[in-house]
């Protein structure tokens, strides 16, 4: 008993062939996108490279990218088939391949919900490698004479105003290490000595923030220096006041700017694979409808056709026999050799 | 003696008709890419409306978004009839409305030639917009508690950071003006009374610009306040320090984006110029008329732009004009002897 059987005349044969090709045009166009989208973010992922050590993975867009590569290639050769399919001469030419390539386009679509999956999942690791780039993307920021870190305050500044972000967690992380070089520290002032003597460390540390975490909403302009020295400014408290520099830390930003977009590029390889199963599905009506005509001379005939030639089961038992006649047949082969050997 | 006539048999035909409809949809795609940068062009104008007063001419986006949706009509139809242009019953029908579509594309191409004609020009009225905009711009930085220009000072914020500069002209603009509210002045301090009455207008004026202007590209921390003075930062001179802060003039940068949309928008408009799918149409049509057997589609026939040469047509459309005058005249001429009789 056939899984899902369904009869099929001429129009109905020519009508499958035709909606199989047209979705597997647009399943081509799909592949593409895949393919784009996983450039997008390996893009993204360069980008902000210096902020996460240069340590990312691009295991997930690298894979999106072949993915995309092999779908269009696999779509655009299943769209040939199924415009060959109405014409029973070229349709010869392609039938001994179909079995090998509908068990490709399982395999296919199976590691098509495996990326998928990882698009879920590599959010994690993201996290990680994000949280220890960003603080040394901070230790690093007033290093602009050190060759390899001179454009970490660059990075940090714009990205600081592009995410609308301070510091790792918030704002007082740059109160606890030195983002003013050496260089522009006069040594000989007092004041300058106090503060690097009042540490451990010998850190110049102040409460003040860089100006890329000014917030432009402000009504007041930027107060960014002696940050909770209420006197140092006129009407000023700093305990209530929320709108002068940005309130949310980097490291949330940017995950929720990256998870964000792994979940959507994750849903869409989801509906994609969908669209993938479908056009499989439909490939394997078309073989079986035309390997079943009643009257193999008229193409006029009646026909059948089904997704898998036995239930599920049956299918399921006919794979472990052949593996084990597979199996078994190499054993045959060993003890006969043994046999002949020993009796040499 | 036609205007560059050709000859045509049922093949040369049924090939012009194909390449033509084919033209007609790039032109439809065409047409709606217009659409899509009127809209685009609009809506720039609309996100820095702030910073030219809300004053600027959208005279230039509306006529690109009139232009795309009519070259979108216009094309979708003259596809239409090239596509009916191969059975000669469906020709029929369309044969009377020609002339009149072929002298309306005549139009239709003079409008576009005007667009991108003011695309070039509206260039100046745009400079001239901003100019006196950010001037204002500046003036009501501080009046964050105005209503109606409470959003002035992050609007020119975001403007500095995004276009990377800084002020009017420069960065000393903001010297000029006030761009702290009072609200946050302590008017009880001495320093403070002595710098607001050391000017003719009350104003508390400094050399300090705001925070928008620093360069993230600066190796040092950014030096926004006391700008001026070599002595209260260590080793700094204001002579000679270059990437501290941005350099150029917000109406500069504004400019520069603004004229180079615009440059590219009329060239695009330009090169959109629909005089290939008049010949080709009025070729057509042509080659449809004067089948020399009109029941026999397979015949020969001559197609051409213009029945007679270019000088004739030209006297002939004179003379029409003319007569159209002279008619009014004699009718004139007619009634008046009634009347007086």
């Amino acid at each position: 008993m056939a899984l899902m059987l369904i009869k099929f005349d001429m129009k109905k044969r020519v009508k499958l062939a035709q909606t199989v090709w047209f979705m597997y045009w647009f399943a081509v166009m799909a592949g593409v996108l895949v393919f784009s989208m996983g450039l997008f973010f390996k893009i993204e992922l360069r980008k902000r490279s210096e902020l996460m050590d240069n340590n990312e993975s691009h295991f997930l867009p690298n894979l999106l990218i072949l993915m995309g590569l092999v779908a269009c290639g696999i779509n655009a050769f299943g769209g040939k088939v199924c415009y060959d399919s109405l014409d029973p001469s070229k349709f010869v030419k392609w039938k001994p391949m179909l079995k090998c390539f509908l068990m490709v386009c399982v395999g296919f679509n199976a590691l098509l919900l495996v990326t998928a999956l990882l698009c879920f999942l590599m959010r994690i690791p993201l996290q990680f490698t994000l949280a220890e780039g960003l603080k040394n993307g901070m230790k690093y920021y007033k290093d602009t004479d050190t060759p390899g870190r001179c454009y970490m305050k660059r990075t940090l500044d714009l990205m600081q105003i592009e995410f609308r972000c301070c510091g790792n967690d918030n704002f007082r992380d740059w109160f606890e290490i030195q983002w003013v070089s050496n260089r522009y520290l006069d040594f000989s002032a007092k004041e300058v000595k106090d503060r690097i003597g009042s540490n451990v460390d010998g850190q110049y540390l102040m409460d003040g923030v860089p100006f890329s975490c000014c917030n432009p909403s402000s009504p007041r302009p930027c107060i960014q220096l002696q940050m909770t020295n209420n006197s140092a400014y006129y009407s000023y408290d700093h305990y209530t006041e929320e709108l002068n520099v940005w309130k949310r830390g980097c490291r949330d930003s940017m995950l929720s700017y990256y998870g964000g977009l792994m979940n959507t590029i994750g849903l869409l390889v989801v509906l994609v694979t969908m669209l993938e199963v479908a056009v499989t599905i439909g490939l394997q009506y078309i073989d079986s409808s035309l390997s079943t005509l009643v009257n193999p001379e008229d193409p006029e005939s009646e026909s059948e056709g089904w997704i898998l030639e036995k239930t599920v089961k049956e299918t399921f038992t006919d794979i472990m026999d052949k593996m084990k006649s597979m199996g078994k047949g190499s054993k045959v082969d060993e003890g006969g050799e043994a046999a002949v050997a020993t009796v040499s | 003696m036609p205007f560059m006539p050709v000859k045509f048999n049922l093949q040369k035909r049924v090939k012009l008709a194909q390449g033509l409809w084919m033209i007609y949809w790039l032109s439809v795609i065409v047409g709606i890419l217009l659409f899509s940068l009127g809209i685009f062009f609009k809506i720039e104008l609309r996100k820095r409306s702030e910073m030219m007063d809300n004053n600027e001419s959208h005279l230039v986006p509306n006529l690109l978004i009139l232009v795309g949706l009519l070259a979108c009509g216009v094309n979708a139809f003259g596809g239409k009839v090239c596509h009916d242009s191969l059975d000669p019953i469906k020709f029929a029908k369309w044969k009377p409305m020609l002339k009149p579509f072929l002298l309306l594309c005549c139009g239709f191409n003079a409008l576009l030639l005007l667009t991108a004609l003011l695309c070039f020009l509206m260039q100046f009225a745009v400079y001239l917009t901003l100019a006196e905009g950010l001037k204002n711009s500046i003036k009501f930085y501080k009046d964050t508690d105005t209503p109606g220009r409470c959003f002035m000072k992050r609007t020119l914020d975001l403007t500095q950071i995004e276009f990377r500069c800084c002020g009017n002209n420069n960065f000393r603009d903001w010297f000029e003006v006030q761009w702290i509210s009072n609200r946050y002045l302590d008017m009880s301090n001495d320093l403070v009374k002595d710098r607001v009455l050391s000017n003719v207008e009350g104003k508390y004026l400094m050399d300090s610009v705001p925070f928008s202007c620093c360069n993230p590209g600066s190796p040092r921390p950014c030096i926004q306040h006391h700008l001026t003075n070599n002595s209260a930062h260590y080793d700094y001179d204001h002579r000679i320090e270059e990437l501290n802060i941005w350099t150029r003039g917000c109406r500069e940068a504004l400019f520069s984006y603004f004229s180079s949309m615009m440059t590219s928008i009329g060239t695009c408009v330009l090169l959109v110029f629909l005089s290939v799918d008049m010949a080709g149409l009025k070729y057509l049509t042509t080659a449809l008329e004067t089948m020399e057997d009109p029941e026999n589609p397979e015949c020969e026939s001559d197609g051409w732009l213009l029945e007679k040469g270019v000088k004739e047509t030209f006297g002939d459309l004179l003379a029409k004009l003319k007569t159209l005058g002279k008619t009014n005249q004699v009718v004139e001429g007619g009634d008046a002897p009634e009347a007086a009789n």
